[in-house]
C-alpha cells in the first residue's frame, strides 16, 4: 500500500500522457503511479473498513449504546410530538415579517481591510453571509473567511467575561482598576502608556486614537499584523517616496505577470481581482478572447494554478528574474539573472503595452516592488491597468519595525501600561522578539480580544470583545471606500467593542453607536446627515469615500542596482505563508475552515512542510502511505537559526526545488476546543528579518510518522473504467488557439451519448427544469462555494479522524487535477456538486424511495424516509453523496442552534444527504413569485455556491427557459456533461477549461498543441 | 384413564389458533396503522389550555375580528404569525384593562417578556409548510383549522398527517374557494364544489404539488 513519492527515473511528459498523446489528468502522485492504495480508493465508495467501528476499546460500549438507541429509535415512532411553545414579540420590530429573513449591509475586516457583506437575519439571528454587490472589494463575492464570519460569532469558545489573572470580574472592576494607573499616566503625560492594535483602517478608531494621544502626549500607538505588508509599502517608498497602494484593474489587462503575487487569496482586493480575472477567462463566440497570465512563484498558490504559464522559482530567485524582465523592457536595472522565459514574457508584456500589468507579492523584497512599479510605468500601464492611491491603513508600512521598537521599550521598562486590542502577539509575533518575556516587564497589561488566547493568558486583564456582527464600527477597503459596520444582534455576552474600550480611556462610558455617529456627523457634515447616514447603512458603503488616484513617477534609486537583497544562505529556503484555511491563526477555532481541504494540497486539519518531488528525493525520499484512516507521512525537524519545529513532510507537485513552504496559523495552544493543538507552530521559526522566508533551513527526518487527513483521493471518479483506451475525459481543457481553430474542440474530446438509448422512458418537465453550469476556465479553486454551502445547508463538521476515513460531509468538493509532470504540472479545479441526473442511478436503487425525482428534475433527498442502506451512494458515479455515519451534528451547544438555517432540516445519524440545488431557495423564489401571480424570473434563484463565487463560475437557472443564462451557457461550445456517456443526463454541466499559453515560451509550444 | 378432552376439542384448539392469529394481527395492525392515526397520537380535537384564556370563540365568533388582525404575516410568509403583546394591548389597554385574567398580558407588556403560548399545530421539523402559498391560492383558513370561531381554546381540527396533506395536494379542486372567501369563517363548500374548484384552480394557477421537496428539504 505504500508509495515512495520519488520516481526512480524522472517522470517524462510522455510517461504521464495516455497513448496517442492524450492528456492525462491526475489527482495525486499515487494515482500517477497507479498505486494499489489509490486503486482501492477508486473502486470503493469509502476506504476499506471506513464504514466499520474501529475503536476496539469502545466496541462493547458502542454495541450497548447502539442497542439502546435502536430501541429508542423504534419507539420514537410511537411517541407524540413533544410539546412546544411559541414566544412572540412583545413589540414586533418594524419591517420584520416573522418567517422571512432580512438582509443588512455591513463589512468584515480581513487583515484590516473592509469587505462588504450582506448578512441574512432570521428574527434577529444572523445565519448566513453573502457578498455585497455594491461594495468595491466584494462585488457580491465572498471568500471562505467571509462565509465563516458568522461561525465566529457563535463560536462557543469566545470570551464571555472580564478576567483578571484568570478570575472572573466585571467591567466595573476593570474600570475601577484602570483609574489609578491611568491617573498616574495622566500626570506624566502618558509616557508609559502604549497601545498595540491590528492593522487599522477605521477612521473612527484613528480619530479616537488621535484624541487619546492628544490627552496623553507621551503615549504611542503601534499597529501590526502577522501578515505584514511592509514589503509592498517599502517598495512604494523606494519607487515613489510614499507608501502608496497600487490598485490593479485586471479586466483591462490582456497580459498579467505576477511575481509571487497571490491575487486569488493574498491581496486586500482579492475578491474584486478574482471577479475581474475571471471575466477575462471565459472565451466564447466565434472569436474567443481571453487574457494571458504568467505567475512566477515558489510556493504553489491558487493564482499559479489558474495561470497560463507558471514558473516555479524559489522566492529568492524571483528578483533576478524580475530584473531580467525589466531589463528586456528597457528599465534601467542591474542584476538580472538570465532566464529562457524573460525575453518572451517581456515581449508579450510589451506587445500589450498599456493593457499589461505586473503585480508583485508581499513575499518579495521592496526592490522587486519598485521594479514592478518601474515596469508598469515603462509599459504605460499606469492610469490604465494600475493606479496609485493613498493607503487605507492609518499607519502604512514599517509594522515589523514598530513592533520591534515597542518590544524594546517594554524590555527597557519604559512601558508601564500596555493595551493590546484585537491582536495576539504572544502567538504570532516574530520569534526573535521573544515578546512573552518582554510582556512580563510591563506592570499593567490589558488584552482585549474575541478569545482568551495566548496573549490573554499573559495579560493581567482580559477584556472580552464584541464580535463585528455585534458592534458598531467602520472600516476602509483597500481603495479607500468606507463601510459602516453595523450590529446584527445585541452582544451575546457582556462584551464591548474596541471603540467602547478606548472610550473608557478618555470620554468614559460611551456606546459604540454614539462614538461612530459623532465621528461621522463631523466628517459628513450636519446638512442632510440623517439621510446620508441611513443611505450609508443601507448600501454598506459611504458614498464618495474612495481615494483619488495619485499622479506619481518612479524615481531612480538604489533599488535599480543589484545586490540589495542578501543572497540566500546555505541549506534549503523556507517560505512562510498564511494558511488558505485558518489564515494567520485567528480562525483556528472555526471548524468549517479547519475541515476545508486546502486548495492545492487538499489537506484538512493540519499544516505540513511542503516540498517538491526533487527536494523530497534529496532529503532521502518522503514516504507517504495511504491507509484506511488517512495518510501516514514522515516527520522532519526543521531548523532555522538554532530554532526548530517538527513538521510532517508532504510532496506537493509544482513546488520550487530547494525550498520548503510552511503555513502559519497552526500549533495554537489556546484557540479553543477546535483549534488548540492542531498542526505545528510555524511562527516558532519566523524571525523579524524573515517575515516571508529566507535561506539556511536544515531539514532532518526524525524517523517518526504522523497521520494526515488529506482528501485528494477521496471521491475519485473512475476515468478509465474498462481499459486505458476508453478515457472518460472528466476534465477537459484546450488552448485558446485550439478553440479558435475549432470551436467544438472541447466537445470533441468526449463522445456525447446518442439520444434515446435509455431503457427508461424519459421524464417530462412541463414547468421549470433546474440546471447548473460550472465554468472550469473561471474557477480559481478558492473554496468559497464549499463554505457557503456548509453555512447554508447546516452541514456538520466531522473532525480529522473522520475526514481521514473519507467521511467528510461537505456537499461540494473541489477536485484538483494535475496535468503534466509532477515537477511543474498544470492545475485544474473542478467543483463537483450533485449532478441532479435526469436518469439518476441513485433513484432506482433506493429500497425505501428516499431519493426520488421531482417534477422539475431535482433529485430530492427525503431524510425522514432514509434508512441508511447507502445503496444510492454505491451507485453514484459522481460520488457526491454523503452519509452521517455518526451523530456529526452538534445538537447541544446552544449558540450553534442560533447558527442554523431554519429553512433546512438538521440531519441526524444514519441519514444520507447531498446537494439539493438549494431547494429551500427555489421554494422561496417560487412561493414569492406565485404570491405575486407571476413566474420565477431568471436570476431569482441563486444557489449558495453561485452567490458566494467571486469568479461567477457557477450559474444556476431554468434550462426549460431558452433565454435563461444557464440555457445559453449550456448551448455554448465549451459545455460538456461529466460522465455523460453513462446516460445519466446530468443537469449540472461543465464549461471546459481554456488556457492561453504563449507559444514562444520554451516548452509551451509543443506542450500546448498536444491535446488529445 | 379416559380422555379429558373429546376429539372435537382438537377443532377448538385449531380454531383458537386461527382466531388468536387474527386477533394478534388485528392488534398489530391497529398498533401500526390505527394507533398512529388515532387522536391520541395526533392530538386531533384536543383543546390546548393556554397561559391566557384567549378565546377565538369570543374574538372571532363574537366580535368578528378578522384573522389577519392578529396573524399579520399569513399572506406574506411561511408562518401566520402569533401576535406580539402589542396587538393585545391595542384594545386591552382600554377595555378589560383591570381584568385579572389579562394580568399575564399586562405583565408581558410591562416586563418586555413574551407570553409563552402552547403550540397547537406542530408539524415535524422536517416539514416546511408555507401559509402564504396556501391563502393566496384560495385555500381558506377553516379548511385546515376548522371552525375557529366556535373554539374557546383552539384545538387541532385535522390530523396533520402526510396523507391528509396529500389528499388536497392531489386534488386541490375539492377544497379551493374564491380568494375573497379565504378568511371567511362562514364559508361552506357549494354543491358544485368540484366544478368551482376546477375553475378556481385554473384561474389561480394551482397545480398538484406532490414532489417530496415541495415540503421536505
Amino acid at each position: 500500500m505504500s508509495q515512495e513519492h520519488v520516481p526512480s527515473t524522472p517522470v517524462t511528459l510522455e510517461g504521464v500522457r495516455r497513448t496517442g498523446g492524450q492528456r492525462r489528468y491526475w489527482k495525486s502522485l499515487d494515482e500517477l503511479a497507479d498505486a494499489p492504495a489509490f486503486l482501492e480508493f477508486l473502486h470503493r465508495e469509502f476506504p476499506e473498513q471506513a464504514s466499520m467501528f474501529q475503536d476496539p476499546k469502545g466496541r462493547r460500549e458502542f454495541m450497548t449504546l447502539m442497542g439502546a438507541s435502536l430501541a429508542l429509535a423504534g419507539l420514537t415512532a410511537c411517541t407524540k410530538q413533544p410539546e412546544e411553545t411559541i414566544l412572540p414579540y412583545v413589540r414586533q420590530p418594524e419591517q420584520l415579517v416573522p418567517g422571512r429573513p432580512l438582509f443588512f449591509a455591513t463589512a468584515t475586516g480581513h487583515d484590516g481591510y473592509a469587505r462588504g457583506i450582506l448578512v441574512e437575519s432570521h428574527e434577529g439571528r444572523p445565519t448566513k453571509i453573502e457578498g455585497n454587490p455594491e461594495h468595491p472589494a466584494s462585488l457580491g463575492g465572498t471568500d471562505v473567511f467571509g462565509q465563516a464570519h458568522v461561525l465566529g460569532l457563535y463560536d462557543p469558545d469566545r470570551s464571555k467575561a472580564v478576567l483578571y489573572l484568570g478570575q472572573q470580574r466585571t467591567w466595573g472592576d476593570f474600570k475601577a482598576a484602570l483609574r489609578e494607573p491611568l491617573a498616574k499616566q495622566q500626570a506624566k503625560g502618558g509616557t508609559g502608556l502604549r497601545f498595540l492594535t491590528g492593522r487599522n483602517t477605521s477612521p473612527t478608531l484613528a480619530a479616537q486614537m488621535r484624541s487619546l494621544i492628544a490627552a496623553f502626549p507621551g503615549a504611542k500607538w503601534t499597529s501590526w499584523e502577522p501578515a505584514t505588508r511592509d514589503n509592498s509599502r517599502a517598495g512604494a517608498v523606494l519607487a515613489f517616496g510614499e507608501p502608496v497602494e497600487a490598485q490593479y484593474r485586471f479586466e483591462r489587462a490582456d497580459v498579467i505577470l505576477s511575481l509571487e503575487a497571490d491575487f486569488v487569496a493574498g491581496h486586500p482586493a482579492s475578491l474584486r481581482l478574482v471577479r475581474e480575472f475571471a471575466a477575462r477567462r471565459k472565451p466564447a463566440g466565434e472569436t474567443p478572447e481571453m487574457s494571458r497570465v504568467y505567475v512566477v512563484e515558489g510556493s504553489p498558490t491558487s493564482s499559479g494554478a489558474s495561470s497560463d504559464h507558471r514558473l516555479a522559482l524559489k522566492s529568492s530567485e524571483i528578483e533576478g528574474f524580475a530584473r531580467a524582465v525589466a531589463a528586456e523592457l528597457g528599465v534601467v536595472v542591474q542584476g538580472g539573472v538570465a532566464h529562457a522565459w524573460a525575453a518572451p514574457v517581456a515581449k508579450d508584456l510589451k506587445r500589450a503595452g498599456a493593457r499589461a500589468l505586473v503585480m508583485v507579492g508581499e513575499s518579495q523584497p521592496p526592490a522587486v516592488h519598485a521594479i514592478g512599479h518601474a515596469i508598469n510605468e515603462a509599459l504605460g500601464a499606469v492610469g490604465s491597468t494600475v493606479s496609485y492611491t493613498a493607503p487605507a491603513e492609518t499607519a502604512a508600512g514599517g509594522e515589523a519595525q514598530s513592533l520591534a521598537a515597542l518590544v524594546a521599550e517594554m524590555r527597557q521598562g519604559v512601558v508601564e501600561m500596555l493595551v493590546i486590542l484585537g491582536s495576539n502577539p504572544v502567538y504570532a509575533a516574530p520569534v526573535d522578539l521573544d515578546i512573552a518575556s518582554a510582556l512580563d516587564k510591563v506592570p499593567f497589561r490589558i488584552h482585549h480580544g474575541l478569545g482568551n488566547d495566548e496573549t490573554a493568558a499573559r495579560s493581567h486583564w482580559h477584556l472580552p470583545a464584541s464580535h463585528p456582527l455585534e458592534s458598531w464600527g467602520d472600516l476602509r477597503a483597500a481603495d479607500g471606500t468606507v463601510s459602516i459596520v453595523q450590529p446584527l444582534i445585541a452582544p451575546l455576552y457582556h462584551t464591548l467593542s474596541e471603540l467602547e474600550v478606548l472610550a473608557a480611556f478618555t470620554e468614559g462610558e460611551q456606546k459604540g453607536h454614539e462614538i461612530l455617529r459623532a465621528h461621522w456627523q463631523d466628517a459628513l457634515g450636519a446638512a442632510d446627515f440623517e439621510k446620508r447616514w441611513n443611505r450609508a447603512l443601507h448600501d454598506g458603503v459611504v458614498a464618495g469615500t474612495a481615494f483619488e488616484a495619485k499622479a506619481l513617477r518612479v524615481k531612480p534609486g538604489a533599488w535599480a542596482s543589484a545586490g540589495a537583497t542578501p543572497p540566500p544562505g546555505s541549506g534549503l529556503e523556507i517560505a512562510f505563508r498564511t494558511d488558505p484555511a485558518v489564515f494567520d491563526g485567528r480562525f483556528a477555532n472555526l471548524g468549517w475552515l479547519q475541515e476545508l481541504p486546502k486548495p492545492l494540497s487538499k489537506i484538512t486539519w493540519d499544516n505540513v512542510a511542503l516540498v517538491s518531488p526533487k527536494t523530497a528525493a534529496e532529503l532521502g525520499g518522503v514516504k507517504t502511505e495511504q491507509t484506511a484512516s488517512g495518510h501516514v507521512t514522515e516527520l522532519a525537524e526543521l531548523t532555522l537559526d538554532g530554532r526548530s519545529v517538527v513538521a510532517p513532510l508532504w510532496v506537493l507537485p509544482g513546488h520550487a526545488d530547494g525550498a520548503v513552504t510552511v503555513h502559519l496559523g497552526y500549533g495554537r495552544t489556546r484557540a479553543g476546543r477546535v483549534g488548540s493543538g492542531v498542526g505545528f507552530n510555524a511562527y516558532a521559526l519566523r524571525t523579524s528579518d524573515a517575515a516571508w522566508g529566507r535561506g539556511g533551513l536544515q531539514v532532518r527526518k526524525t524517523g517518526g510518522t504522523t497521520l494526515i487527513a488529506c482528501t485528494q483521493d477521496h471521491w475519485t471518479m473512475d476515468a478509465t473504467p474498462h481499459h486505458q483506451a476508453e478515457e472518460r475525459h472528466i476534465v477537459r481543457s484546450v488552448t485558446l488557439a485550439e478553440l479558435a481553430k475549432d470551436k467544438h474542440a472541447i466537445q470533441k474530446l468526449g463522445h456525447e451519448p446518442a439520444p434515446g438509448l435509455s431503457m427508461y422512458p424519459p421524464h417530462e418537465y412541463k414547468g421549470h427544469a433546474w440546471g447548473m453550469t460550472i465554468d472550469m476556465s473561471a474557477c480559481v479553486g478558492c473554496n468559497a462555494c464549499v463554505t457557503a454551502c456548509q453555512s447554508e445547508n447546516n452541514i456538520p463538521v466531522v473532525g480529522k479522524d473522520q475526514v481521514g476515513r473519507g467521511r467528510e460531509m461537505q456537499w461540494i468538493r473541489v477536485d484538483r487535477y494535475y496535468e503534466g509532470t509532477p515537477e511543474n504540472p498544470e492545475t485544474y479545479h473542478q467543483p463537483v456538486v450533485c449532478m441532479h441526473c435526469e436518469n439518476a442511478p441513485c433513484e432506482v436503487v433506493c429500497p425505501v424511495a428516499a431519493t426520488v425525482h421531482s417534477d422539475e428534475g431535482l433529485n430530492d433527498m427525503v431524510y425522514n424516509r432514509c434508512v441508511g442502506t447507502k445503496y444510492c451512494s454505491n451507485n453514484c458515479p459522481y460520488k457526491v453523496r454523503r452519509f452521517n455515519f455518526l451523530l456529526y451534528q452538534d445538537w447541544t451547544t446552544p449558540t450553534f442552534k442560533m447558527l442554523r438555517n431554519p429553512e433546512v432540516t438538521v440531519r441526524s445519524r444514519g441519514v444520507m444527504e447531498k446537494c439539493t440545488y438549494c431547494v429551500q431557495r427555489i421554494s422561496r423564489a417560487r412561493i414569492d413569485a406565485k404570491n405575486l401571480g407571476r413566474e420565477i424570473r431568471d436570476g431569482e434563484v441563486v444557489t449558495a455556491c453561485e452567490a458566494a463565487c467571486p469568479a461567477q463560475a457557477i450559474v444556476f437557472g431554468d434550462v426549460n427557459d431558452p433565454e435563461s443564462r444557464v440555457s445559453k451557457l449550456k448551448a455554448g461550445d465549451r459545455n460538456y456533461g461529466l460522465l455523460a456517456e453513462l446516460q445519466t443526463k446530468p443537469r449540472t454541466s461543465y464549461l471546459g477549461a481554456v488556457r492561453n499559453p504563449n507559444p514562444e515560451i520554451p516548452g509551451a509550444g509543443s506542450e500546448g498543441q498536444q491535446h488529445g | 384413564m379416559a380422555q379429558v378432552f373429546p376429539r372435537t376439542a382438537n377443532e377448538f384448539a385449531r380454531a383458537s389458533l386461527v382466531v388468536g392469529g387474527v386477533v394478534a394481527a388485528a392488534v398489530l395492525g391497529s398498533l401500526l396503522f390505527v394507533f398512529p392515526r388515532s387522536s391520541y397520537m395526533t392530538r386531533q380535537k384536543e383543546a390546548i389550555a393556554q397561559p391566557v384564556p384567549f378565546y377565538h370563540l369570543h374574538h372571532v365568533g363574537g366580535m368578528g375580528v378578522d384573522c389577519r388582525y392578529c396573524h399579520t404575516s399569513v399572506d406574506k410568509s411561511a408562518v401566520a404569525g402569533i401576535p406580539p403583546t402589542k396587538t393585545c394591548m391595542n384594545c386591552h389597554s382600554q377595555i378589560f384593562n383591570q381584568s385579572p385574567t389579562l394580568e399575564p398580558v399586562r405583565a408581558s407588556w410591562r416586563n418586555g417578556t413574551s407570553i409563552e403560548w402552547k403550540k397547537v399545530h406542530d408539524l415535524p421539523d422536517f416539514v416546511y409548510f408555507n401559509h402564504s402559498a396556501h391563502v393566496n391560492k384560495g385555500v381558506g383558513c377553516t379548511t385546515c383549522h376548522g371552525p375557529v370561531d366556535k373554539m374557546a381554546y383552539v384545538w387541532q381540527e385535522k390530523s396533520l398527517l402526510m396523507e391528509w396533506c396529500l389528499e388536497c395536494h392531489r386534488q386541490p379542486e375539492k377544497y379551493l374557494r374564491p380568494k375573497g372567501e379565504v378568511y371567511s369563517t362562514a364559508w361552506q363548500p357549494p354543491s358544485n364544489q368540484l366544478e368551482l374548484g376546477r375553475k378556481l384552480a385554473a384561474e389561480y394557477n394551482v397545480k398538484t404539488q406532490v414532489t417530496c421537496s415541495t415540503c421536505h428539504r
